[in-house]
């Protein structure tokens, strides 16, 4: 294998109100920030849940950040609350299996502050850079267990509806 | 509910030494709501054990699923086509729940992942306390629905003891007197006279284990008397 400058991969969830927006205005802006930052769109940094960070960290993520509206001012009220539980709670989480927590951050970015989103987005490829590739890169493709497709329940508890028509259980799918 | 508490990560990776296939099993009834055992705690279990095997260089297959109760046998069933693949059932349900799993597919190692703290209620988002020892006579009648047995440290049936202070309890200041809120709860219901019933000892026999309990209707003999 050849021996390759480490580039690391950022990747960054960005609530679509004002993180995202602001990312954009960077872009308008022409304001130069890493190009290792893969932007992820989301409705609502509440909507990121650890295990949505894990798994990036799993997949060989070498730094995370999820970044919401400014404090007080999130458009689901208190979505990036929400989102910045979220980040602390995964950072418990790897620190404890024994990954860097400083992979992971939170960033409240207003709408306005592009400039303030290439910041973020730079520190966090810093980072990267600093504590070297993510361990996990190497196995990123190893298979190690999913989810068990959950058996139907042979009871639903409540009778079924199809287009507005109620399907008691014992008629079942054609 | 019950309420639980998952164990650290080095104790479950302790019992594991030497499993390579494993199941996570949660339960979606009461651990699920304490957020220590349900769907979600099991996908950050089970995915923190495979990347903590990877990061080990184990190769491991960590496999989950949740179950709406493990303390029942009729839910367990569902796992009978699976658990052959497995060198143990790492359970995410109470004591109750992961010693039925263990019953009912003896001979399988099942562990416990969770250490299953006291039966209470939800206080605010993420926060729970004891309110109910389950000690098998409820008095809760005479106290303003609050449980003194349980909320008092010393589970003074008669209180408050001399040590209370401004409403505060002596063992911990951080508490509030159990006896200051019977107080006051008996006086918002106009039922402040009933502070004065002396409470018998409770009959301890009552709690002598392993409880055991039969609905009257589903009587041994179902004879009518
Ligand atoms: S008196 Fe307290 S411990 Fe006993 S059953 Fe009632 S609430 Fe539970
Ligand atoms: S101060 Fe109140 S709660 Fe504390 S031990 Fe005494 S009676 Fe019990």
């Amino acid at each position: 294998m050849s021996e390759r400058k480490f580039e690391p991969k950022v990747l960054a969830l960005c609530c679509t109100y004002c993180a995202y927006t602001a990312a954009d205005l960077a872009g308008s802006l022409r304001l130069e920030y890493s190009p290792n930052v893969r932007v992820v769109k989301l409705m609502c940094s509440g909507k990121v849940d650890p295990i949505l960070l894990l798994r990036a960290f799993e997949r060989g993520a070498d730094a995370v950040f999820v970044a919401g509206c400014a404090q007080g001012e999130c458009h689901f009220l208190e979505g990036n609350v929400r989102g910045k539980r979220a980040v602390q709670h995964a950072k418990r989480l790897i620190a404890e299996l024994g990954l860097e927590p400083e992979r992971l951050e939170f960033f409240h970015i207003p709408a306005s502050d592009g400039p303030l989103f290439a910041r973020c987005a730079d520190q966090m490829t810093a980072r990267a850079r600093e504590l070297g590739p993510n361990p996990l890169r190497s196995s990123a493709q190893q298979d190690a267990g999913s989810a068990l497709e959950q058996p139907r329940d042979a009871h639903p508890a409540l009778p079924q509806c199809r287009a507005g028509v109620l399907i008691r259980a014992a008629e079942g799918d054609e | 509910m019950i309420v639980a508490q998952r164990k650290s990560l080095e104790r479950i990776e302790q019992m594991l030494e030497g499993c390579e296939q494993i199941l996570v099993v949660g339960c979606g009834t009461c651990v699920a709501v304490c957020m220590a055992g349900g769907e979600k705690e099991v996908q950050l279990l089970a995915e923190q054990l495979r990347m903590r095997g990877k990061l080990g260089g184990l190769r491991r297959t960590i496999d989950e699923i949740t179950l709406t109760r493990q303390c029942d046998h009729e839910y367990l069933d569902q796992l009978a086509p699976h658990v052959h693949n497995y060198d143990a059932l790492l359970s995410m349900a109470c004591g109750a729940g992961v010693q039925l799993l263990a019953e009912h597919f003896e001979g399988r190692l099942v562990l416990p992942a969770l250490d299953t703290r006291f039966i209470g209620a939800s206080d605010a988002e993420g926060q729970w306390s004891q309110r109910c020892s389950a000690c098998c006579e409820c008095i809760l009648d005479l106290t303003g629905g609050i449980c003194p047995h349980t909320l008092c440290p010393k589970g003074q049936l008669n209180g408050p003891c001399g040590g209370a202070d401004h409403g505060r309890c002596e063992v911990d200041p951080e508490n509030e007197c159990a006896w200051a809120l019977i107080y006051r709860r008996l006086e918002l219901l106009g039922r402040l006279d009933q502070i004065r019933t002396i409470q018998p000892p409770k009959d301890h026999s009552a709690t002598t284990r392993p409880g055991r309990q039969r609905h009257p209707a589903f009587d041994a003999d179902g004879s009518e008397d």
